[in-house]
């Protein structure tokens, strides 16, 4: 007997309201503003999640002096993974932090939809990560002379879709961490194997036929490929499209695996 | 906190003369049969009882006793309760009850990498959102910080303050929405004496002017006192559930706490009694 069960028969029938929206616009941008007023409060960290990208690319660059050709491939590459790796750790410790402060439970005992809240991380942290990647971007290819053939804005699209998808994985496996040390350890877990199966150190199809069956339903495959289009072509592939595509549907899937881990009620 | 000093400071929080002229209205929370099972262990053993409108209630028992589960019960973030709990009317945990029970952790639960003004901001814009209504939630912030007497600390981060306002800071975001009833986790753990006198006036004042349930757990007796009505606990069960004189003459105690204290020999007694017979 639960107590909805016990007093449904009883109680005056509640009055029918409409069913609350899935994402309350208002509710979500104040979340968003309230991540971002944190972050606000710790500029050290703000100015390492925009610089360190940069000075990696910037290393990069003098890593293969020599050869310009592969500064393109890895720089185009890390250009999609470098938000993705970010946005996957500080989303992480974020939301642990607000599953073990109390505070989630507080927000999820006031009339804070689930979707509120993730849609309001995800608002924070991608904008943040058109930041990071703007910056990113424009010196990889203005500063560091990284060739691409394609559109730059399109190297923006796929990594703010990358940044999404980090987003959305560092809370889905922040409910499975049960302090920060073990929050961090699930980037080697969960970011490592898409790295070193993305096709960014061999080719894909030159991989173990096993390896590269793994790495067809690794989602940071498709973000890299999507980034070696943009990189050899002019116009927007058909392959691009699927990529992007890929790309985005495994953000949204994991955002929902992850509003599925916010419990309102708890043991 | 100084806003409502329509009681005399000498007279602290003393409960006013009990039983209100008209018919009792319906209860604010009503139990019946409540059981709450945590992993392997029961936490709450069938417990029957009410909390009344308008009034303070204590929830007294020693640590580990089984009050903070009761109070998430009521609140609704509690899973695994079974039997009857009505809240406001309504079964616990109803979506409509979120925006009129205010509750207050043990472990104040606010953002402390945020100021408290900010802190309050965010949650009034959950609890009273669109830009319609700035203002009004504008005034309610300002009010709560200065219910909770932090206005000088207004614009200072919440995990640079003292144990003690970081609770107050949590406090003011459950008095934010001017709930019905306030679920309060022992609120005044390592506040000092004046604090304690003073937040006791604020629930009091809270009560009387504004109509609110107020439902408190502590594990320091001499508080009891200042409650209208007692819930005493003791693993998981009700030992009592009266006011502070009634249970004092039944006990035949000077103070609360010697009352408990008899009861629970009782209880004791009585357990040892049935494992003999058993």
């Amino acid at each position: 007997m639960t107590p909805t069960a016990a007093t449904a028969d009883r109680a005056p029938a509640p009055l029918r309201q409409a069913p609350p929206r899935a994402v309350n616009i208002s509710r979500t941008t104040a979340t968003a503003a309230r991540v971002l007023r944190q972050l606000g409060h710790d500029p050290r960290t703000i100015a390492m999640m925009i610089l360190i990208p940069c000075v990696m690319l910037f290393l990069l660059r003098y890593v293969f002096d020599g050869s310009p050709r592969t500064f393109d491939n890895i720089g185009a590459s890390l250009l999609g993974i470098f938000p993705l790796i970010t946005m996957f750790l500080v989303t992480s410790i974020a939301t642990l932090r607000e599953r073990t402060s109390g505070t989630l439970e507080r927000l999820l005992a006031m009339p804070l939809g689930k979707g509120d809240l993730i849609a309001g991380y995800a608002l924070a942290f991608g904008t943040l990560a058109i930041v990071q990647s703007a910056l990113a971007t424009g010196l990889a290819l203005w500063a560091l002379g990284l060739d691409v053939t394609g559109s730059p804005w399109l190297l923006l699209l796929v990594a703010l879709l990358d940044a999404l998808l980090g987003t959305a994985l560092g809370l889905f496996v922040s409910a499975f961490a049960a302090s920060e040390f073990q929050a961090v350890q699930f980037m080697p877990a969960v970011i490592f194997p898409q790295l070193l199966l993305c096709g960014l150190f061999t080719p894909r199809d030159k991989m173990h036929p096993v390896l590269e069956a793994v790495s067809d339903v690794l989602p940071m495959s498709y973000a890299v490929d999507g980034m070696n289009e943009v990189l050899r072509h002019t116009d927007m592939t058909a392959v691009f499209v699927r990529d992007a595509l890929i790309v985005a549907g495994c953000a949204v899937l994991v955002l929902a695996l992850g509003a599925a881990t916010l419990r309102r009620r708890t043991p | 906190m100084m806003n409502y000093s329509s009681r005399p400071p000498d007279e602290p929080g003393a409960p006013e003369a009990p039983a209100p002229a008209a018919p009792p209205p319906a209860p604010a929370v009503r139990a019946e049969d409540l059981t709450v099972v945590r992993g392997p262990r029961t936490v709450l053993h069938a417990l029957d009882f009410t909390v009344p409108r308008g009034r303070i209630t204590g929830l007294l028992g020693p640590s580990g006793c089984g009050k903070s589960t009761l109070m998430r019960a009521i609140v609704g973030t509690q899973a695994k309760v079974t039997g009857t709990l009505d809240v406001l009317g309504r079964p616990a945990g109803h979506p409509t009850l979120r925006t009129r029970i205010g509750y207050v952790t043990q472990a104040p639960s606010v953002f402390d990498d945020l100021t408290v003004r900010q802190n309050l901001d965010y949650f009034a814009a959950i609890l009273d959102p669109g830009r319609p209504a700035a203002e009004r939630r504008h005034e309610n912030v300002t009010r709560a910080i200065g219910d909770v007497d932090l206005t000088t600390h207004a614009d200072a981060l919440a995990g640079n303050l003292s144990g003690g306002q970081r609770s107050r800071v949590s406090l003011a975001v459950a008095l934010l929405g001017g709930p019905e009833l306030l679920v309060l986790d022992e609120p005044t753990v390592g506040l000092d004496p004046v604090l304690r006198r003073d937040l006791w006036h604020l629930f009091h004042s809270i009560a009387a002017d504004r109509g609110a349930t107020l439902l408190v757990s502590s594990h320091v007796m001499d508080e009891a006192e200042r409650c209208h009505r007692l819930l005493l606990m003791r693993e998981g069960r009700i030992l009592a559930d009266d006011t502070p004189d009634a249970l004092r003459t039944r006990t035949d105690s000077e103070t609360v706490e010697a009352a408990f204290l008899r009861l629970v020999d009782e209880a004791i007694a009585a357990d040892r009694t049935k494992e003999r017979t058993r």
